[in-house]
Formats: C-alpha cells, sequence, structure tokens
C-alpha cells in the first residue's frame, strides 16, 4: 500500500472512529483527531525525506497506486507523488494538524466538528495525491461540503448565513463548470480514462482539436478559478473566511483553495497547450484584479480576518501570475507560492481565531499595542504580517520573487504592475496591521487578551512558522523536486505541436 | 413460455387477491401480519428475479408479442419488486395512521406494483396504457387513503383529475398513434419509425404520449400535482409515488424513444432538452422556501425528473444507462427520506421541519439515513447520487461536442444541481443545527423501521463506493435498444 493511500485512510478512518464514540468523550475525540492528523502529517513528511530515494513509477510520479474501479468508464483509484503535489500533500497534512490543534476554540457540539474536520482532511490530502481525474475531482467535493456545514453551524458573526450560502453556491457552481470541462477533456481527448498520466501521454501524440481546447480551457480556467476566487469571483472568500471557525479558515484559505491552481498546472497546462496560449493572457489581466484591487480593499479593512481574507486573495494572484507567464521560473513560483502561502494562510488565520475566542471582537480599532501585552501572539502575527508582505527569509518571498522573474520576459507591464502590488501595497495593508494591533497605546475598552501558553497552545504555530520559515531558508527542499515536474509540463504547453484531425473525432450517436 | 415470462407477475396478482380473502376471515389487529406477508412475498420473488433462473438469455414474449421480457425489462422488475419490499414494510409499520383497516393498502400497493411490472415489458400501446392504467387508478386510493385527513383525500381528489386529464391526453395520443400507424405493436412500428416520423398525425399521437408519461414521471408541464400529492398523502404511498411510479413512466419512456422511435426522438431532442430544463428550474426555485419535508420532496422530485430527462435528451446507450443508475440511486435515497418522514409523522403528526428539529440525538440511525438520502440528492460523494449525477453529466457532455442546446442544458444541470445543495441542506441543518432548541424525547425505532433505514444507508454507500456492478447491469439492459 502506498504511504499516499494510508496518508488519505487515516483521517477518514478516523472520522468513521469518531462517529461510534458517544459525544460526552470530547478529550477521547479530540485526541483521536489530533492522532490522526499528526500521524498523517508524518507520513507526508516521510514522504518528503522518502521521495529523491523512492523508484520514479509512470509519468514520473512516485509512491504510485493503481486499482481499477470502473473499468468499463476509465476510472481507476491511483494516487502517486511529483514534484508539483508534494508539496501540497505535505504542507496539507501539516496544516490539518495544525487545524485539529486550533479547533479547541470550538466548544459546542464537538463530535460533528471533529468529524467533518477529519473528513476535510481526508477530502484534501485525496485530491492532491490523487491521479485520476474522477477521483481528484470526487475528493475535492468531498472536502467541501464539510467547509460549508462548518461555517453554518460554527461560524461567527452575523453574517454566517449569507456566508455560508453564498461560498456554497460560488463553490458548488466553480466545482460543477471545472467538472464540465474535465470530462469534455475526457471525451475529446478520444483515450476514454480518466487516468491523467495516460492522458498525457496520449495528448502528448494526439493533441486535442484547436476548436475543442478553445472551449475547455475556459471551463476549466473559471472553474478553477471560481475556487481560488480568481478576481472578479472572489467575493466568496473574505466574507466566507471572516465568518468560518479558524480551523476551517485554515484548511479551505490554506489548503483546499489551492485545489484549483494545481489543477489549472497540473491538468490544463499540459492537456489543452493549444487553449492555454488563447487563455493566458485573460488570466493575465485577471490576475491584476487579485493583486491590485484585491490589496487595495485590504488597505481600507477595519477587520482583521476580513484583511487577513483579502489578502489571501491578493497572493494568490501571484500563483496565477506565475501560471500565465507559462515559464519555468514562473510556474515553479507558483508552485512554491502556493506551498507558502497555504502555511502563512493557516498561520494568519489560527492567530485571528485565537484572538476572537478571547476578546470577542476582531476590530481594528478595539485593540493596541497587543505586542506588548502578549509577546507571543503578537510576535507570532508579526512574523505572519511580515511575511504576508513579501520579506524574504519566508517562503512567500522566494515564490513571488520566481513568479515576477518568470513573468518579466512575456509580460513585462504586467510584473511592473504586480510588482507595486507586491512591494508597496501589500507593505500598507500589513504595516496598517502591525500598528494598529501590535503598536501604540491600547484603547481605555480594549477588551481583554491574555497571551497563548503553554506548548500544547504554542505547537500549531511554531509547526506552521517552521514550514514557512523552511521553505523562505531552504527553498531548494522544494524547487529542486518541482523543476523537473514543472519542466515536462512547461514543455508540453509550450511545444507546437500540430492540433487538427489527427485526434480521432469524438464519439457521436450513431443515428446523427 | 407465456407462463415463465409472467411467473412474477401471475403470483403478485393472486397474492393481492388471497389478501383481500384473507381480510375477511382475520380480526383487524393482525392485519399487520398481512402485510408483513405480503411483504415476504415480494422479498421471495425479488430474490427470485435476481436468481439467474429468471433473466432469460433471449427476450421472452408473452401474450402475442405484446408483452416482452428483455434485459431492460428484467432491470426494472428488480427494481420495482425492491420498491415495493420496502414500501410495504413501511406501510405495516404505518398502518397504524391509516384509521382503518390496512389490508387493502397492502393489496393495492401490490396490484400497483403489478402494473409496474407490466409497464416494464409492456411492448404495446394497449398494454402500455392499461398497465398504466392500473397504477394510477391504484394509486387513486392510495393516495386519499387516510381518510379522516383532509389533506390526503385533497392529495387522492387532485391525483384523480389531473390523472384523469394526463390518461385522456395519452388515450388520445395512442389513438392518433394507431391512425397513422395502423398497429399498437412496439416492433411493428419500430420497423417503420423511419418512414413515420414524416407523419404528422404519428409526431402529435406522439407527442400527446409523452405528454402522458411526462405526469407520470412528473416533469414540466404535468408536474402542478407532485408537490400537493406528495403533501398530502400517507408516506408510504408518496414512497411508492415517488419511486416506482416514476421508474414506471422512465421505463416506458426509454422504451418508447429509445426503442420504437428513436428517429423521432432524436428531432425532439430540443424539446426533451427544452421539458428538462424548466422542470429543473422550478423545480429548484420552488423547492427552496418550502417547510414541509414531503412537500420538498414533490418539488425535488420535479427536479430529479428534469435531470432524467435530460439523460433521456442524449440519446446515447450512456445516457440511457446514466438514467437507470440515476433511478437505482435516487430509489434508495427517497426511499430513506420517506422512511424517516414515515416515522417523525407517527411520533409528532406532521413533517414541518421543526418536527425533525434535533432528530439526528432522538433517533442517531434515522438522523444518519434523513442526512445521507439529502446529502446523496444533492450529489456529494462517496454517496449514490454523486455518481448518478456525474453519469447523467458525462453522458451530456458526450454529446456536448456540438455545441448550442446541450451547453444551455448544462448551465442549467449545473445551476439546479447549485440550488439543491441550499435547500437539501435546510434539511440537515435541522435535523442536526435546529434554530430553536428542542426537549423532545428519544425516538425509538420499530424494528422494521431500523432495518429499512440501516438498508437504505447501504445502498446508498454501495451504490457510491462500488457503482461497477449495477453500471454494467444498467449499460446491458440497455445495450438493446436502438441508441448510438
Amino acid at each position: 500500500m502506498s504511504p499516499l493511500t494510508q496518508i488519505i485512510l487515516l483521517p477518514l478512518l478516523a472520522a468513521i472512529a469518531v462517529l461510534f464514540i458517544p459525544r460526552g468523550r470530547v478529550a477521547l475525540i479530540r485526541g483521536l483527531a489530533l492522532a490522526a492528523t499528526a500521524a498523517a502529517a508524518l507520513l507526508a513528511v516521510n514522504v518528503l525525506l522518502g521521495y529523491d530515494a523512492a523508484p520514479a513509477g509512470p509519468g514520473g510520479y512516485r509512491f504510485t497506486q493503481q486499482a481499477p474501479w470502473v473499468a468499463s468508464l476509465g476510472i481507476s483509484y491511483f494516487v502517486g507523488v511529483d514534484g508539483i503535489n508534494l508539496g501540497l500533500v505535505v504542507m496539507g497534512a501539516l496544516v490539518a494538524f495544525a487545524a485539529a490543534c486550533v479547533a479547541r476554540e470550538i466548544t459546542t457540539r464537538q463530535k460533528e466538528f471533529y468529524f467533518l474536520l477529519l473528513v476535510m482532511t481526508g477530502g484534501i490530502l485525496g485530491a492532491f495525491s490523487s491521479l485520476d481525474l474522477f477521483f481528484f475531482y470526487a475528493f475535492h467535493e468531498l472536502a467541501l461540503v464539510p467547509t460549508f456545514i462548518m461555517i453554518g453551524v460554527w461560524g461567527r458573526g452575523d453574517g454566517r448565513g449569507y456566508a455560508a450560502y453564498q461560498i456554497t453556491i460560488y463553490l458548488t457552481v466553480g466545482a460543477l463548470v471545472a467538472l464540465l470541462g474535465l470530462l469534455a477533456l475526457y471525451f475529446q481527448s478520444g483515450a476514454e480514462t480518466f487516468d491523467l498520466v495516460a492522458l498525457r501521454a496520449h495528448v502528448a501524440v494526439n493533441p486535442l482539436p484547436a476548436a475543442a481546447q478553445h472551449v475547455i480551457f475556459p471551463l476549466l480556467l473559471f472553474g478553477f478559478g471560481i475556487l481560488v476566487s480568481l478576481w472578479p469571483f472572489h467575493t466568496w472568500a473574505p466574507a466566507g473566511y471572516a465568518a468560518a471557525p479558524a480551523a476551517t479558515a485554515m484548511l479551505h484559505a490554506g489548503v483546499l483553495k489551492k485545489f484549483g491552481l494545481y489543477g489549472l498546472i497540473a491538468v490544463a497546462l499540459p492537456l489543452l497547450p493549444e487553449g492555454a496560449r488563447a487563455w493566458l493572457p485573460v488570466l493575465a489581466w485577471l490576475c491584476l484584479g487579485n493583486i491590485l484591487w484585491c490589496g487595495l480593499v485590504a488597505v481600507r479593512q477595519q477587520d482583521l480576518n476580513l484583511l487577513i481574507g483579502n489578502s489571501s486573495v491578493a497572493h494568490v494572484g501571484f500563483a496565477f501570475l506565475g501560471i500565465a507567464s507559462l515559464t519555468l521560473l514562473g510556474v515553479t513560483g507558483a508552485v512554491i507560492v502556493m506551498v507558502a502561502h497555504g502555511f502563512l494562510a493557516a498561520l494568519s488565520f489560527a492567530l485571528s481565531g485565537a484572538l476572537r475566542t478571547q476578546a470577542g471582537t476582531l476590530g481594528l480599532a478595539r485593540f493596541g499595542g497587543l505586542l506588548a501585552r502578549a509577546p507571543f501572539w503578537g510576535a507570532m502575527l508579526l512574523v505572519a504580517l511580515l511575511a504576508g508582505c513579501g520579506v524574504p527569509g519566508f517562503g512567500g518571498f522566494v515564490g513571488e520573487l520566481l513568479t515576477l522573474f518568470g513573468a518579466w520576459r512575456s509580460l513585462p507591464w504586467f510584473v511592473v504592475a504586480a510588482t507595486w502590488g507586491a512591494l508597496i501595497i501589500a507593505a500598507v495593508y500589513m504595516l496598517r496591521g502591525v500598528r494598529l494591533l501590535l503598536h501604540g497605546p491600547a484603547p481605555a475598552d480594549a477588551p481583554p487578551f491574555a497571551d497563548l501558553r503553554g506548548p500544547g497552545v504554542k505547537a500549531p504555530f511554531l509547526v506552521l512558522l517552521f514550514g514557512l520559515l523552511s521553505l523562505g531558508l531552504w527553498p531548494r527542499v522544494l524547487s529542486d523536486r518541482a523543476a523537473a515536474s514543472v519542466a515536462a509540463i512547461v514543455a508540453a504547453a509550450t511545444q507546437t505541436a500540430p492540433t487538427g484531425p489527427a485526434a480521432p473525432a469524438p464519439a457521436a450517436a450513431s443515428l446523427r | 413460455m407465456t407462463l415463465q415470462a409472467l411467473g412474477i407477475e401471475v403470483v403478485l396478482v393472486l397474492t393481492g387477491l388471497a389478501l383481500l380473502l384473507l381480510d375477511l376471515v382475520t380480526p383487524p389487529e393482525r392485519s399487520r401480519g398481512l402485510g408483513l406477508a405480503a411483504a415476504g412475498v415480494v422479498g421471495v420473488l425479488l430474490a427470485y428475479s435476481l436468481s439467474g433462473a429468471y433473466a432469460p438469455a433471449e427476450p421472452l414474449a408473452a401474450f402475442d408479442g405484446r408483452f416482452v421480457l428483455d434485459g431492460l425489462a428484467v432491470f426494472f422488475k428488480r427494481f420495482f419488486l425492491l420498491a415495493a419490499l420496502v414500501v410495504l414494510l413501511l406501510s405495516v409499520d404505518y398502518a397504524g395512521q391509516f384509521g382503518v383497516r390496512a389490508t387493502e393498502f397492502f393489496a393495492l400497493t401490490l396490484f400497483a406494483l403489478a402494473g409496474m411490472l407490466f409497464c416494464a415489458s409492456a411492448n404495446d400501446f394497449t398494454m402500455l396504457f392499461v398497465s398504466l392504467e392500473l397504477i394510477t387508478v391504484t394509486f387513486y386510493v392510495l393516495t386519499s387513503y387516510q381518510r379522516a385527513r383532509t389533506a390526503s383525500l385533497e392529495a387522492g381528489v387532485k391525483y384523480l383529475i389531473l390523472g384523469g386529464v394526463a390518461s385522456a391526453v395519452l388515450v388520445y395520443g395512442i389513438a392518433l398513434v394507431f391512425g397513422a400507424a395502423g398497429t399498437m405493436r412496439f416492433t411493428e412500428i419500430a420497423a417503420r419509425s423511419a418512414e413515420l416520423q414524416h407523419d404528422r398525425l404519428f409526431q402529435l399521437g406522439f407527442l400527446l404520449v409523452f405528454g402522458g408519461l411526462a405526469f407520470k414521471i412528473a416533469v414540466f408541464p404535468f408536474q402542478v400535482w407532485a408537490p400537493d400529492v406528495y403533501e398530502g398523502s400517507p408516506a408510504p404511498a408518496t414512497a411508492f409515488l415517488a419511486v416506482g411510479s416514476k421508474a414506471a413512466g422512465v421505463v416506458l419512456l426509454v422504451r418508447l424513444l429509445g426503442g420504437v422511435a428513436p428517429d423521432l426522438a432524436l428531432k425532439w431532442e430540443k424539446l426533451l432538452l427544452a421539458v428538462g430544463c424548466v422542470s429543473i428550474l422550478y423545480g429548484a426555485l420552488c423547492a427552496i422556501p418550502q417547510r414541509s419535508l414531503k412537500r420538498l420532496m414533490g418539488y425535488s422530485s420535479i427536479v430529479n425528473g428534469g435531470f432524467l430527462l435530460l439523460g433521456l435528451a442524449a440519446m446515447s446507450q450512456a445516457g440511457a444507462a446514466a438514467v437507470l443508475y440515476y433511478l437505482a440511486a435516487y430509489l434508495f435515497t427517497v426511499l430513506a427520506a420517506f422512511a424517516v418522514a414515515a416515522v417523525v409523522i407517527q411520533a409528532a403528526g406532521g413533517d414541518d421541519l421543526a418536527d425533525f428539529a434535533g432528530l439526528g440525538r432522538r433517533s442517531p440511525l434515522a438522523g444518519a439515513a434523513l442526512t445521507l438520502s439529502m446529502v446523496s440528492l444533492a450529489g456529494v460523494p462517496p454517496l449514490a447520487g454523486f455518481i448518478g449525477k456525474f453519469l447523467l453529466l458525462r453522458a451530456l457532455v458526450e454529446q456536448g461536442g456540438s455545441p448550442g442546446a446541450y451547453g444551455w442544458a448544462l448551465a442549467v444541470a449545473v445551476l439546479g444541481a447549485a440550488i439543491g445543495f441550499y435547500y437539501y441542506f435546510a434539511v440537515i441543518r435541522a435535523v442536526w443545527w435546529p434554530r430553536e432548541a428542542t426537549t423532545q424525547p428519544a425516538l425509538p425505532l420499530t424494528p422494521v423501521a431500523a432495518t429499512v433505514c440501516a438498508a437504505c444507508i447501504a445502498g446508498m454507500l454501495f451504490l457510491g463506493i462500488y457503482p461497477a456492478p449495477v453500471w454494467e447491469a444498467a449499460r446491458r439492459a440497455v445495450a438493446a435498444l436502438r441508441l448510438g
């Protein structure tokens, strides 16, 4: 059994086990959730450490495992990692552990919450490990539904009901549009398989007709784009995260959201090169919407969660820019941005969750001088906000720099604009947050807030900080491994292969 | 030969008659036993139909070819028998609500089942009409069986009037088809369908027949009855109406569109798509504000009728097989919902969402069954409904190589599915996280209800996690149709 299968199954089996524990035994339920996510995280780290030594399987993927599921539909259970999803699986497992730790703040209906958290974790890890497009989609859907329920039931603020329904409708539509794109891809390729590796091999020889690519690529671009809060389909994100419990926001903003980016890189680019050439310029314009527009919106926020939520939407713009550049540097940068932003978003939402639990509010004007009153929490937030404006030493810096370098040759003016977004706007909103929350005197009516104490409470923050720092100080842990996989994808996406009647015509009803 | 093909139907009708006779000598308090006996007979027949002895290698015919036992018929007969088994078990528990002796309810359920089995095998317009009427007329009684409840009587009257109109439309259509083709037999019409498709009279007749069947599967513009009748009828009757009666309409449509006049159906694909799309939007939008679970299921039934029609409109083997799979998934999903509704109605007297408040704590099994049912209806993995929707969308996209009508249909399907999350999750919310604090006591399930809930959960999970066997069976069932 591949360690990836174990990583997926552990949280799911723990979720089933939670169902059979009486609801009064909260400590046992919580312990089980912590143990399952910790074990999955350790296994994931072990996969990272053993990655180079593992033999490369089909398509350059490692730790693969394949079993037929519905042969006549071309669906099989197929997992494996390459340099691109390796970082996502490891980051996802670490964030899931941190989220389970932070879920301590949940004080009602813990049994249901941990059940949903574990299902979400299993779905996330399954989606990023799957090399079969059916399971890729199904695992994502499995992880998505708990998000809606968690926001609706354990969410906070008056707008939580609206936020829950907004996020439900947006993400369901996005996922279904992406599904239509995947199905169209499946039929038009003529390969009759959902196996990503087989599809890539098939498409390399028989490219899809250009006309089909021009239709399918936008389906995937906007379907996946809605899931990643691509401007102008981003409005669900800040509101949804502001209302969500901390653990949910960490898992969704940090990890699950990257599903769309990963889908664009691993599925859309290599399989639809012609469509990519036609539509990536559009993506380049839209990503400026993320970087500049949402950055400017973040500058005006009066609530810490909305500030983080908008800045998180702005940050994924860099991943879009890297993808739009379609260069080795740019896409590698996008891969690093995805992982680094995962740690960063999770850390930020964990911190804001801790503040909200104690203080009951996140209004920026209500606080002041928190760095002195709560040194650990304040230092962590300082780190998170500085990492958010791209200070060297954190993973985000490396990733954003690479995307800017990668995009320079093909999209110079976009890089100029994006640099403004990265260096100026991000600095303005992040430093504004630092000044209002951490420095200066506290207002007279400041809500009480005691610092985080005890190793158990601090652990999740330290885990996330460790991930952020190690990626920033030693990016080669990811970039070296990603480069080979990204090179293959960029080569597939930029090849000027003849398109046209080489592909077999799609199956049509015989009577037509 | 004939007896082999008709064995199950004959046994069923005789059992129904025997029940009515036995009722004369059985004291009222023992009539539940008769229901269990009926369920036992259906169970045995189901086991027989699943055994290798039943499914013929070559299609069998009876009544001079008016009745055919082929792969499609066998698939649907198993479906109907399973549905009726669950419905009978539900009604045994529910008998206390009727206020009158329950034996006739059991016997009528068997007669309706026989009608459905004949529908599955109908190979002639006469057989089609007679078997459909057998279903419809028995349902007039079943829907109004709770004579003391005005709502039930109202449901029966509405079903009677609208069903009568639909039957009239159907029989008028059949007359026109006969006038154009000179025969009632499907095989003879199929042989001449290429020339008949240009005949205006034949086209009008076929359109009217389609209208009559649209009533059965509750799609636009024959959908108005569904919410009222679903809400007013006794829960087991609603369950049978939602699953069995709808599937009877579907099997006839599959046979007519796929086997008898595929040429005409291909010309009408835009009509089928349009009807499907309007049904999906109508049902989905109307379902949002509903507070009665049975009424909600009525609108949901319209949505699902629309989805089934989209699958048929694809006019491909994959589309027809997807429709069969979708129905199989729908069976467990809907029966789970109505099983729980029946339990709650017996305890609380109503099926307002407030009556389901805190059900997850009052009865974990019933809460789980209803939750999984709603999640499956919304189309979330790893449950049956997800695979059904996936297969349907797959069949539609396969035809979507030529965009246009299919593009719109897909857009509507996506929208309808997304809205579905909204109203299905409202039920889940009521079950687990009621807005109002609830202090209602625990709700113990009878062994029968518990078995039904557990079986439906198992069915939803099985079809969601291991779809291969049923999918292959569905593909084999439609293999003989004249589809692309």
